[in-house]
């Protein structure tokens, strides 16, 4: 397994093996997903669209719809505009979308097409909307494509508004399914009216009734995003993720807003309830009390388990540095925290958290790749392993339990349907990484020190 | 109103007009002309890929030998990493980085002053940390843009380095799916690769299994049965191949053409520079492996070699007879639609027809014409601006290399007999009434599955949730399900077993909420429950 990974340090320049991130549009088409009767729209070849619907697909097990502009030759030649003139037609006819989500690819990124001016020569049907973000994949990674996807849909749609009301902008940046729905209970438990950009709750988690739904319940609705002007403040989950469409709405339309951590772990939860609390100036209901105390309850039942455990953690830089500082909370080590996003404040904010903890010789790197990950944990190892799908082969190589959180997760099912934020999130990964140590201290020990009780 | 109408209907007059020409209703008294091979409509929603997926994901992706740098922004690399199931073993001596993803990962400053320099210094790190003793440079949309010149790099690397190196020019734009990846991949691979080998070979039952990705393991188990009745597999096109295997090619006797689409083109290389003749066969079905092993005891001709391929024939099927029997009860009379690739909408027909299942709809992603109705038509298909741009090569025979294994007289006979160098086509094997469908769209697919009604639908990742949504079974025949080998005897066991599990699941009778179906309203009246 990863037989020609070296152990020795190795500055590397240009070649970049086993990445730790992909391209813009994907996040693009994931963010364009959770808006509600949207059709993204990938504007390139469609090898492209294939890709990312095929990936998107393998992670949350329920389609992901879009379309391409189906470049040719020719349209990379001359320009695409001909392409998505035709290509706007025909998904107004045949899909009947109320806005199309066109996104760019590295294709009509190169050749220069102007996205603004090739949408002012289309048709667009009365009551619909098509709106474009540049998401040039040799910049950023998904992550960015995600955010800057959620920053169009604000500057093209959302409108200042001259009365604000006591509403909130949730963004909940690139989260699962499962992660919105519990962004959006506890904004309920807490009485905060909210409006949550992008939601891809109710689509990529969407039920099995015997119909398929092209656009099905869930997603932002357009009327929504047009009214994020209105709204009183907007908390941008995950600095990588939220920042930009949070920025964008303050300038376009006079929102204000904070920056929060992606709410993993005890402190994250408690900041995103504090925030609404200091919104919504309500109570905080019972309901949390008890799951926080829950929650801190399990992590002193399993800390002889967990603590001063050494982890690995890959993956986008807002979950890695959640997990990390709930990794933190459990009393573990997170010795190497990697992401290949590229980013100063990930290694930053990662070394604020070694700090906070007082915690040593553990490293961070951002725009990094799981080659080298896997050089560092040869070269001093560790005792757990999290991140998405391709750490299994790390695991594998170096026989360390690993668990699955982040994206992408392709060998797995449930995951998206579940959350990793809030206590609950809290939970559950508590119990998937005491599961996944106790599970190996069961698989090491001798007959004689195998224990019926632990 | 006919099917294809009600279809067709809702489209506006571009898309209708365009569409009609790709949709029809079999019948094998008439023409059963379909388009194929050319361009989506944009917007369409099509299940197609690029030409990058068809060279580097479908051809060089199972080299296992082969070190594949994508020369791109990240994201090409990213998404063909052990996305697809080519499975490989580790054998003495050769690497294996199929566990490896390569990339350039371009970034902005490379787009605008040229991505060359980073490439060399990649080759370089590669050299470096890896030793490959071959690196393949597989080209992204952004790439042809900015006019890297791959070849001169690879060209520098084979002599900086004393490797081989080589470049193949497969930016996603070109063509019009998958397909033109394939003839990228296939052209280089004649041209750098076959023939370079010195294997002594000294069984005359020497073939080439082409057009074998060894998915799901289908490879080994075909593999399996051939080395048992006695031939020689010298190479494997592209499953679990290493570069050595691919550079013999030239020395075996016979090719078999499993995937017609994606290798016919070094199959008739082949025949052309080193006298290998080719024969379309079908590894898929039971009485398709029949056929198909017979097909090619009789071109060898040997009285032993055909007997033992009875034996083995009859040995093989007395082991799956009773499984396959079961099976078959649980499945006679359901009904399928197929959409894949460029060769298995074909092959399992006959796999669900021994299972007493029948084929009321099948297409291709990236097929051709000849695909869908032989060969024969491959004079009368018009080359148009997409295709014209896939370079085409010719070759001369090789004097020190070529070889006959039968006489020119005995292979003008099969020829003639069509056992060599043709391939019929889909249509002939489907039945009246039922439909082609080529570059079949999400649109389509969604209505041909409410008006058809079928009980599966094998398809791709794309689509299986699609129709499952709707109620419909769907395997992906792209990956089988992360399931497999379903190639030969023993793998159409395993087919019917996962086909059966998934039409007689649970789960299916759970769609519908009780409370869907019972009255909603329930309470007391007069002192009396009324239910």
């Amino acid at each position: 397994m990863l037989d020609y990974t070296r152990k020795e340090a190795y500055e590397r320049s240009a070649l970049r093996v086993n990445p730790a991130k992909t391209c813009q549009p994907v996040g693009a088409m994931y963010a364009a997903l959770g808006v509600h009767e949207c059709m993204p729209h990938s504007h390139g070849s469609q090898g492209c669209c294939a890709f990312h619907r095929m990936f998107l697909t393998r992670h949350f097990k329920d389609p992901a719809m879009a379309s391409s502009s189906s470049f040719t030759e020719g349209a990379s030649v001359f320009g695409g505009g001909t392409n998505l003139k035709t290509a706007s037609k025909n998904i107004f006819d045949i899909y009947q979308p109320r806005i199309i989500a066109v996104h760019t690819t590295c294709l009509s990124e190169t050749i220069g097409d102007d996205l603004n001016a090739l949408i002012q020569w289309i048709d667009i049907p009365e009551g619909k909307y098509m709106v474009h973000t540049n998401t040039p994949s040799y910049k950023g990674s998904h992550i960015t494509g995600f955010s800057n996807m959620v920053a169009s849909f604000i500057s093209y749609l959302s409108l200042p508004a001259a009365k604000k009301e006591a509403k909130l902008v949730l963004l909940p940046g690139f989260v699962n399914p499962g992660d919105m729905r519990e962004l959006k209970r506890i904004a309920e438990a807490m009485q905060v009216s909210y409006t949550m950009l992008p939601d891809t709750s109710g689509v990529m988690d969407s039920p099995m009734t015997g119909k398929f739904e092209l656009f099905p319940k869930g997603g932002t609705r357009v009327e929504e995003i047009i009214n994020l002007g209105s709204a009183a403040l907007a908390l941008a989950l995950g600095r990588a993720a939220s920042e930009a469409p949070a920025e964008t709405l303050s300038k376009k339309c006079n929102v204000p807003y904070k920056i929060l951590p992606q709410p993993i772990g005890i402190g994250r939860t408690d900041e995103y309830i504090l925030a609404l609390q200091s919104f919504s100036k309500n109570e905080v209901p019972y309901v949390f009390e008890e799951e926080r105390g829950q929650l801190v309850d399990i992590l002193m039942d399993i800390h002889p388990y967990t603590y001063n455990k050494k982890v690995a953690i890959f993956g986008d830089p807002d979950t890695v540095l959640g997990l990390a500082e709930f990794a933190l909370e459990m009393g573990m080590i997170p010795k190497y925290l990697l992401t290949g996003t590229p980013g100063e404040a990930f290694e930053r904010e990662a070394k604020e958290l070694f700090v906070k903890f007082g915690v040593r010789g553990c490293s961070a790197k951002a725009a990094g790749d799981l080659y080298e990950l896997h050089q560092w944990i040869k070269q001093e190892g560790v005792d757990l392993l999290i991140g998405g799908t391709h750490g299994k082969y790390i695991a594998r190589a170096e026989d360390i339990p690993f668990v699955r959180a982040g994206f992408p997760i392709i060998d797995r099912y449930v995951h998206s349907y579940m959350p990793l934020v809030g206590y609950k999130g809290g939970m559950r990964l508590a119990e998937f990484i005491c599961n996944a140590l106790m599970d190996r201290q069961d698989r090491d020990a001798a007959e004689e020190d195998f224990e019926m009780v632990m | 109103m006919e099917v294809l109408d009600r279809v067709l209907d809702q489209y506006n007059s571009k898309v209708y007009k365009n569409r009609k020409e790709h949709m029809v209703k079999v019948n094998q008294h008439g023409s059963n002309e379909i388009a194929a091979n050319v361009r989506t409509i944009p917007g369409i929603i099509t299940q197609r890929g690029c030409c990058y997926a068809g060279c580097k994901g479908v051809v060089l992706g199972p080299i296992k030998d082969a070190f594949i740098i994508t020369h791109g922004p990240i994201g090409c690399a990213f998404y063909s990493w052990g996305t697809r199931r080519h499975k490989a073993k580790n054998e003495e001596g050769v690497a294996n980085y199929l566990q490896y993803c390569f990339s350039t990962d371009l970034q902005e400053p490379d787009i605008v002053f040229g991505g060359e320099k980073k490439l060399k210094k990649s080759i370089e790190e590669a050299m470096e940390l890896f030793k490959p003793s071959t690196i393949m440079i597989c080209s992204t949309c952004p790439v042809g843009l900015i006019g890297d010149d791959i070849h001169a790099v690879a060209k520098w690397a084979e002599k900086e380095y004393g490797i081989k190196c080589i470049a193949f020019s497969c930016e996603g734009y070109k063509g019009v799916s998958q397909s033109a990846g394939h003839h990228i991949a296939n052209n280089q691979l004649v041209r750098y690769v076959i023939g370079e080998g010195d294997r002594q070979i000294s069984n005359k039952f020497a073939i080439n299994l082409l057009g074998e990705y060894n998915i799901g393991g289908d490879g080994w188990e075909t593999e399996r049965l051939l080395k048992r009745i006695g031939y020689e597999i010298v190479s494997t096109f592209t499953g679990n191949s290493s570069m050595e295997d691919i550079s013999n090619a030239h020395k075996a006797n016979l090719s078999l053409v499993q995937c017609h689409r994606s290798i016919n083109y070094i199959a008739e290389l082949i025949e052309t520079k080193y006298g290998i003749p080719w024969m379309k066969v079908n590894f898929i079905g039971i009485e398709g492996t029949i056929e198909t092993l017979r097909n090619v005891a009789r071109y060898f001709n040997d009285p032993e070699l055909t007997a033992r391929t009875e034996a083995v024939i009859a040995d093989e099927l007395d082991a799956v007879r009773e499984d396959l029997a079961y099976y078959r009860s649980k499945l006679k009379g359901k009904t399928a639609a197929i959409y894949v690739g460029g060769s298995r909408a074909h092959h399992y027909q006959f796999l669900l027809e021994d299972l007493g299942v029948h084929t009321i709809l099948a297409g291709y992603e990236f097929g051709h014409r000849e695909e869908y109705e032989g060969r024969e038509v491959l004079p009368f298909i018009k080359p148009d601006a997409d295709s014209k741009n896939i370079e085409s090569i010719t070759v001369e025979p090789d004097p020190a290399k070529y070889h006959l294994y039968l006489s020119e007289e005995d292979l003008n006979k099969l020829r003639e007999e069509k056992l060599i160098d043709y391939y019929g086509g889909m249509v002939k094997d489907m039945k009246d009434g039922s439909y082609m469908v080529d570059d079949l769209n999400h649109f389509e697919t969604e209505e041909f599955l409410k008006l058809l009604k079928p009980d599966i639908f094998f398809s791709g990742i794309k689509d299986k949730y699609v129709a499952q949504k709707g109620g419909v079974l769907s395997r992906q025949l792209h990956s089988y399900d992360y399931s497999g080998p379903y190639s030969c005897f023993r793998g159409a066991v395993n087919f019917a077993r996962d086909i059966t599990m998934g039409i007689y699941t649970p789960a299916w009778s759970y769609a519908m909420a009780p409370w869907k179906t019972v009255p909603s309203l329930e309470g007391e009246l007069g002192g009396e429950a009324v239910c």
